[in-house]
């Protein structure tokens, strides 16, 4: 349809110049924004600088080993040393897991009466003692798990060995049932709660309320409806405070110290009071030992935030692959 | 208010109903209201309107915005009640029965009163076909000829032309009419006996008002329809009875209901008269 003279130009170069409100707000936006990131690369590199050299000597047994021990000759020197953390990741990884697998639907649950069946002061009270127990001290969780919930959890604990302990998890070597992954893992449940309830209820409460309508308005029981409207709008919500609660179980330390026998061999019996967990091993360890010692503990420190990380990337594809469909 | 006057208005042209579309019989008693009054919280919204609705009829609710038509609306299927502090008296009748009498099923009544919203809202995580049959598993309703169920519900709501080859894709790929007439498909999946609509053509373009007018047209052959419209046109084009709402300030009442065709020719009221000619809303 162009005329034949008519000369085509070449598309313009649109920009903007912002007024300088936005100038320097943005400057304020990206220095926050960068300051976190700073700060944890300065760790990261904290982290490297002090355990490279471990993690040179050690080579891959480091992280499959899982003998640690240092060997000082009469002056004080140190004449032999190994330092492995396989039994403390698998610890670390297995405490995690029960906690994510008991924690995240106790939470989903409460998020979800939370936000569809409380009503009034109940509601209100429920979420201002759910959001206080997300700042409660780990230690007083280790301290209550120690002296009171230890002892029915190692009851649970038998429970299970006695009727599913056929499974090779639930399978104990020796009947030493307590400070076992089993009830660390529990203490890591109780306290991921509050922090995945809170997110979950949060994203539970933004569901349209347009959809809601529309599934009650085609007959459905308020069940139908959660599980069609509901559920699918928070799925992302719920696994990204899934993660949250997977990083604070990876990474206690407290209370895993005071529930957990730490012990230096891989064990993947869940109700055997034998595990440990990097963190722990890191303040178990800490206060006596010497300068090279402490270079390990850094690395170990270091494996366990390159773990953390890696698991976080595991998740945001797992939210970006199933998470955003019901949006 | 003469609100008193209008149902005996509506019960005047009761024996008129032959002058609706040659062919189309009755289905049945219907849905009635007696009464009928809303709140939200202490302001009262609607005070007393009582309207038939036979079997089988297009009725179309008109009125100025705030005129408490869309809360009358809402009362038919207990969708009122949603809305925290919300409260209703009178009655609501369907064959007759109570539908806020105590231990009435209320996801019965949903299903027997379908409801279309004035924004098109199919379930962005599930496909076309499963958001077509969407009510079958909210309402757990086990049917076998699922497939077959499917293209009618589509084909009545005359969508199924246009999706037939993409049923497996997401509601959320559609136009905006289209996704209004997937939501009309979806209300039908559960067979309801009444189907309201609100404002269901306000968000859309005249092509796909003019395809969901149609439709109505259509669907009006087995159910009885009301539907909620700023659109006097509209009224005047799918409706069988219109009923006028108005508030003076205080809460919104029926000023008239009476044969589509006398609202727009001859009203009763003088307000009625001045809304339908423009004079105001």
């Amino acid at each position: 349809m162009n005329t034949p003279n008519l000369v085509i130009p070449p598309p313009r170069e649109i920009t903007t110049r912002p007024r300088r409100s936005d100038q320097i707000f943005r400057g304020v936006v990206t220095v926050g924004g960068m300051a976190s990131l700073v700060i944890l690369g300065l760790i990261a590199l904290f982290l490297s600088v002090k355990g490279i050299h471990i993690l040179r000597e050690e080579r891959f047994d480091f992280i499959s080993g899982s003998k640690w021990e240092v060997i000082t000759d009469d002056s004080g020197s140190i004449a032999e040393s190994s330092f492995g953390i396989g039994a403390m990741l698998v610890g670390t990884l297995l405490c995690a897991i029960i906690a994510i697998a008991i924690g995240v639907p106790i939470a989903v649950l409460s998020a979800l009466y939370l936000t569809f069946y409380a009503k009034g002061a109940v509601k209100n009270f429920l979420v201002s003692l759910v959001d206080l127990m997300a700042a409660f001290p780990s230690l007083l969780y280790g301290f209550w798990a120690f002296f009171i919930f230890m002892s029915s959890a190692e009851y649970w604990a038998k429970l299970l060995n006695k009727y599913f302990g056929f499974i090779p998890f639930f399978e104990v070597p020796a009947p030493i049932f307590e400070r076992s992954p089993f009830i660390a893992g529990l203490v890591l449940a109780i306290m991921i709660i509050p922090i995945v309830t809170s997110i979950s209820r949060e994203i539970f409460d933004q569901t349209p309320l347009d959809r809601i309508q529309a599934a009650y308005a085609l007959g459905a029981s308020k069940l139908a409806m959660i599980r069609a409207v509901v559920i699918p709008f928070g799925r992302g919500g719920v696994i990204g405070g899934a993660m949250l609660g997977l990083g604070r179980a990876m990474g206690e330390t407290v209370a895993v110290y005071t529930v957990l026998n730490v012990v230096y061999q891989i064990n993947w019996q869940v109700l055997f009071g034998a595990g440990g967990n990097v963190a722990s091993l890191i303040l178990l360890k800490f206060g006596e030992a010497g300068p090279y010692e402490v270079d390990a503990l850094m690395a170990a420190g270091l494996i366990l935030f390159l773990l953390t990380l890696f698991v976080n990337a595991v998740a945001d594809v797992l939210i970006n692959r199933f998470g955003s469909k019901g949006r | 208010m003469q609100t008193q006057v209008a149902p005996s208005s509506l019960a005047s042209v009761a024996g008129n109903r032959q002058a609706r579309v040659p062919g189309s019989e009755l289905l049945g008693t219907g849905l009635e209201t007696r009464g009928v009054h809303a709140w939200f919280g202490t302001k009262h919204v609607l005070s007393d309107v009582s309207l038939d609705f036979a079997a089988g009829t297009v009725t179309a609710l008109i009125g100025p915005s705030g005129c408490g038509k869309s809360t009358f609306l809402r009362t038919l299927n207990r969708m009122h009640e949603f809305i925290p502090t919300a409260a209703m008296a009178g009655q609501v009748l369907l064959d007759g029965k109570d539908i806020y009498a105590p231990g009435t099923d209320v996801t019965k009544i949903r299903l027997n009163v379908g409801m279309v919203f004035q924004k098109p809202n199919p379930f962005p995580s599930m496909t076309i076909g499963q958001n077509v049959l969407s009510g079958l598993k909210l309402a757990q309703i086990k049917r076998s000829d699922t497939d077959e169920l499917l293209e009618t519900c589509l084909e009545r709501a005359g969508l199924w032309s246009e999706v037939k080859d993409r049923l497996n894709e997401h509601g959320g790929a559609l136009s905006g009419g289209q996704q209004q007439r997937l939501c009309i498909a979806r209300s039908l999946a559960v067979s309801p006996q009444v189907l309201l609509m609100d404002e269901p053509c306000s968000a859309l373009d005249p092509g796909s008002t003019f395809r969901i007018e149609q439709t109505i047209s259509e669907l009006a052959k087995t159910m009885t329809i009301v539907i909620v419209t700023h659109n006097m046109q509209q009224a005047a084009r799918v409706s069988d009875y219109t009923a006028f709402f108005l508030s003076d300030g205080g809460p919104g009442a029926m000023i008239e209901a009476a044969p589509t065709s006398k609202i727009f020719s001859s009203p009763v009221d003088k307000r009625t008269e001045d809304y339908v000619t423009g004079r105001f809303g």
